[in-house]
């Protein structure tokens, strides 16, 4: 009895450790790129992981900077169209998806499936071309096309599967008082699906504030320059000495927001990630 | 067909337009237009010599030992990547499953790392491995210069992408997890099965379908890596992957018809280990949809 005991108590005291395991791994490059901001220039190079004294003299140095600013509002303002003009069509096609039947359900959701599989290197080069014959290169609106086409099937995904979660009774009843698909679902479906809609949004957002690709070949300057980009590419007051302490200090500005609203929705943004794949 | 019938059908076509309409016009048409130019001499900085040449660009790249390295290179980060994701993710959603206190606090630090951009985790193992900036040569006591040698660099690139990306692979299989009935492993238990039983006869197999999304699904992404190994080592020390040639051809070199030949042959690429996987997997992902 006392030996069982003992080797449950083992078994918890391992599944903790395994635990601490896991969040430090989680954890740790994030704590370092906050200690390199923190840390002032002469101890950049003291190959030690905490500051020994700390300093904000990095984060006012990336705020005064010209490029740093620029590419903040780049970027917010990208992603939130992205976000807006994605969220919106993909909530009219997972509805289509999950309660209408039509022969176009199947060529929808493999047209998704082939997306979300799609290789961005090997459209971004043809991107590169038509943008500058459209005049659309360097612009805001170049960058939220691509976004908004690629992150179209998480979006749809995350809707469909939270539409499904939706009782049809509750449709049903809407269509007997007389109610057409299209106020059905603007008026009993959207109100309902509003966690499933904030969980696609934050999921787009994620993706378009995340991008490099497409942000570093279809720009050129601050005009549409993202954050991504601005980060990679900073350079210091000489060419020659990379600013790491500024590099650190813009990453955590761009980082810590998105960590705290992902953490604070954790439960919707891991059913959203995982819709597609598992349920569906 | 009734009227109610052929209203929904209408109401269906719709709304889901839009979404086809925009998914079409920034994948499908760019990728005919690639392959298009891809039957060209079309280099922007000698835009005179511009004519058709048939598949000549698919023959020198495909001759090109550039070609040939990058595949290789991306293949090697891949399978590295893919499979200690598989198993440290497993790992982490059974610790996950099981964990009755601390599960929301393991949840949401996971989740950092997705968070991260990129472009920033790329940067903070790079200043971590650097030898000025770094700690783990001091943390090891080594002298390594780790991203200017071949094999240490892919190390620290296959690092950051397992870091980056073993959380969403943790999720998607805890979500497979919470789908295996309790009562079947309850049985087992009674029975006398082992833990290691249980987890070999029961949940492996119940599994499967999940295991070959979540890997199919981190495959395909592991192949289009590009902002780490740009960020890391930009393709130096021949870490150089498809993504970073397309990119260099197009968009540095601006050399159109071949690198639109390159973007066409990683298309190609892709569309192989997908269907390699659905051929492989095909009933499974029906049965899981």
């Amino acid at each position: 009895m006392t030996g069982r005991t003992s080797a449950r108590r083992l078994g918890m005291l391992g599944e903790s450790a395994a635990m601490l395991a896991v969040v430090a791994y989680a954890l740790a490059p994030l704590a370092w790129i906050v200690s390199l901001s923190l840390k002032r220039p002469g101890d950049l190079n003291d190959g030690r992981f905490l500051p020994q004294a700390v300093t904000l003299e990095n984060y006012r140095a990336v705020f005064n900077d010209v490029q740093f600013p620029a590419a903040l509002w780049n970027s917010i303002g990208i992603a939130s169209m992205a976000t807006v003009v994605s969220v919106v069509p993909a909530a009219f096609a997972a509805y289509a998806i999950v309660r209408l039947s039509f022969p176009g359900r199947r060529l929808l959701l493999a047209g998704a499936l082939a997306i979300a599989m799609f290789p961005p290197a090997a459209i971004v080069g043809p991107l590169f071309n038509l943008w500058r014959a459209l005049g659309l290169f360097d612009t805001w609106l170049g960058l939220v096309l691509p976004y908004v086409s690629l992150t179209l099937p998480l979006a749809i995904w995350t809707l469909s599967a939270y539409f499904r979660t939706i009782p049809r009774d509750l449709d049903q009843a809407a269509r007997v008082d007389g109610a057409t698909p299209f106020q059905t679902l603007r008026y009993v479906i959207a109100p309902l699906a509003a966690p499933g809609l904030f969980t696609a949004a934050i999921l787009v957002f994620i993706f378009a504030w995340n991008d490099f690709l497409f942000a570093t070949a279809l720009t050129s300057t601050r005009a549409a320059r993202t954050v991504p980009v601005a980060i990679a590419f900073f350079t210091g007051s000489s060419q020659f000495e990379l600013p790491t302490g500024a590099i650190a200090a813009a990453s955590v500005v761009v980082t810590l927001p998105v960590i705290v609203l992902v953490v604070l929705c954790q439960r919707h943004i891991v059913s959203g990630l995982t819709a597609g794949a598992v349920k569906g | 067909m009734t009227e109610r019938g052929r209203a929904e059908r209408r109401l269906g076509w719709w709304l889901s337009a839009p979404a086809l309409v925009a998914m079409a016009l920034v994948t499908v048409y760019p990728i005919a237009y690639a392959f298009w130019l891809s039957l060209f001499r079309h280099d922007l900085r000698f835009p005179e010599q511009r004519g058709f040449v048939g598949w000549a660009n698919y023959a020198s790249v495909l001759s090109s030992p550039v070609w040939w390295q990058a595949l290789t290179n991306t293949l090697l980060i891949t399978a590295a990547s893919v499979a200690v994701e598989l198993v440290l993710g497993f790992a982490m959603a059974l610790l996950m499953h099981r964990a009755t206190v601390g599960r929301r606090t393991v949840r949401a630090s996971i989740l950092v790392p997705y968070a991260i951009i990129t472009v920033v985790a790329a940067l903070a193992w790079k200043f971590a491995f650097d030898p000025t900036t770094g700690f783990v040569n001091a943390l090891l006591g080594l002298q390594q210069s780790w991203l200017t040698e071949r094999w240490s660099a892919f190390l620290v690139i296959i690092a950051t992408e397992i870091w980056k990306t073993t959380p969403f692979m943790a999720l998607l299989l805890l979500a497979g997890l919470t789908l295996i009935p309790e009562d079947l492993q309850r049985a087992a238990r009674v029975d006398g099965a082992s833990a290691w039983q249980r987890l070999r006869r029961i949940t492996l197999p119940l599994m499967k379908p999940t295991i070959a999304v979540a890997v199919l699904f981190r495959t395909l992404d592991a192949v289009r890596i590009f902002d780490t190994v740009y960020v890391q080592t930009r393709g130096g020390q021949n870490t150089e992957t498809l993504s970073l040639v397309a990119y260099d051809t197009l968009i540095v070199r601006l050399n159109l018809g071949l690198g639109s030949a390159v973007a066409a042959l990683i298309f190609v690429v892709v569309a192989l280990i997908a269907w390699g996987f659905l051929r492989s997997f095909g009933v499974s992902l029906e049965e899981s949809r």
